[in-house]
């Protein structure tokens, strides 16, 4: 009896410590991004983009940015389908805005894909910022398992440390308006 | 003292076992999948192999009418798409993707076809929430099964194995993949075995 009330006192706390990543709810504001390793992209340009030296790996506050955002998404995803063409919208107005360009950037992490199937979504999207395989859900589990497309925005502080500044699952629901208040959010808006 | 280190890491391993089943939800279902929690791999017996003509079926389709295996004998690769159930979290997130692929399989001179043991209003509920399909839906229902049964892709508790199968032109089957019902197969082993077929 000792045994098994000492078994679900166990559970218990495991469930505790762990549901807020179980949520579904992802990153919380004002927390700092959840610590996860990409690879480096092989696309030349894309490295460029994101500013990244030498090296198979990186983390995001190395991109060479004042905010990143990040799309989570699957090929699989209708919802990430339709929004597609929006997200492409967004890094086109981004990098046609001479005060964001460097500023801003914008990647995607295709959450139980492989990298064919990323290739499968760039291709059929025509999508010019870097995407990223999650097929073993690494990144996703790291993130809260949340519902896709999930859009999160981080303030990267230039000192190595960096805040969540927008988490919400679902569409941009305008590119300007997510624009806006991602500028709003970040600050970044009023430095220059 | 064992006992407590036992019991958290017995508690550890049992969350961290529910969050591992290995899927995303897309937010086009918002709140309506239902998720049956991790099912037993695989649970029935094939009865088609490699190499053997392919029972030939005759399902109704979601868009209407019926569809044929047999009507695409000697004009059109086949590739049927078994599904366990309509709203389950898996299943939700494997047509969208071949939705994207038309052209892959146009490629390989191949048709799809997506087959559940759901009833067709459930699958026309179901299907709505993924955008235009481009490939025919059919419902198995009734008999209940019957057609993955024929095939032995029909499980204990009724709902068919998430199952690939993949029959050339002649009728005859090329693969199959019966696969983990918990996991979505990757696209591309099933476009790997396309381009296996004889152009």
């Amino acid at each position: 009896m000792k045994r098994l009330i000492v078994c679900i006192a166990g559970i218990w706390m495991g469930f505790c410590f762990t549901s807020g990543a179980l949520a579904g709810d992802g990153p919380r504001l004002g927390d700092p991004l959840p610590s996860i390793i990409l690879p480096a992209p092989e696309d030349p340009a894309h490295r460029r983009y994101l500013g990244l030296s030498d090296g198979d790996s990186f983390r995001i506050p190395q991109i060479k940015a004042e905010v990143v955002i990040i799309e989570i998404f699957s090929m699989y995803c209708p919802h990430c389908q339709t929004e597609a063409p929006l997200v492409n919208r967004l890094y086109e107005k981004i990098e046609a805005t001479p005060l964001l360009k460097e500023r801003i950037k914008l990647i995607g992490i295709g959450v139980g894909n492989t990298p064919f199937e990323v290739g499968v979504f760039k291709k059929k999207y025509q999508i010019s910022f870097p995407l990223f395989p999650d097929a073993d859900f690494v990144m996703h589990k790291a993130f809260g398992e949340v519902r896709t497309p999930f859009f999160v925005g981080v303030r990267l502080n230039g000192d190595g440390t960096d805040r969540v500044i927008y988490a919400k699952v679902g569409g941009l629901e305008g590119v300007d308006r997510f624009l806006d208040l991602i500028l709003k959010q970040s600050g970044i808006d009023q430095e220059r | 003292m064992k006992r407590i280190a036992f019991a958290l890491l017995l508690g550890w391993t049992a969350v961290f076992a529910a969050a591992t089943n290995g899927s995303a939800r897309s937010d086009a279902f918002k709140e309506n999948i239902y998720d049956p929690g991790p099912l037993k791999p695989i649970d029935s017996k094939l009865k088609v192999g490699v190499g053997e003509k392919a029972p030939d079926f005759s399902l109704p389709a979601v868009s209407g009418g019926k569809v044929s295996l047999s009507q695409f004998l000697g004009r059109k690769n086949v590739v049927i798409s078994f599904v366990p159930a309509a709203w389950t979290p898996v299943c939700s997130d494997q047509w969208p993707g071949y939705n994207i692929v038309k052209d892959l399989f146009d490629q390989y001179d191949a048709v799809l076809i997506g087959i559940t043991v759901d009833n067709i209003p459930s699958l026309f509920a179901w299907i709505r929430q993924m955008g235009k399909l481009w490939f025919p839906v059919l419902s198995d229902f009734w008999p209940h099964g019957g057609v993955a049964d024929t095939y032995g892709v029909l499980r204990s508790d009724g709902m068919s194995e998430r199952a690939l199968f993949v029959i050339d032109k002649k009728g005859i089957i090329r693969y199959i993949d019966v696969h983990d019902i918990n996991q979505r197969p990757r696209l591309e082993i099933l476009m790997g075995e396309l381009e296996k077929l004889p152009r």
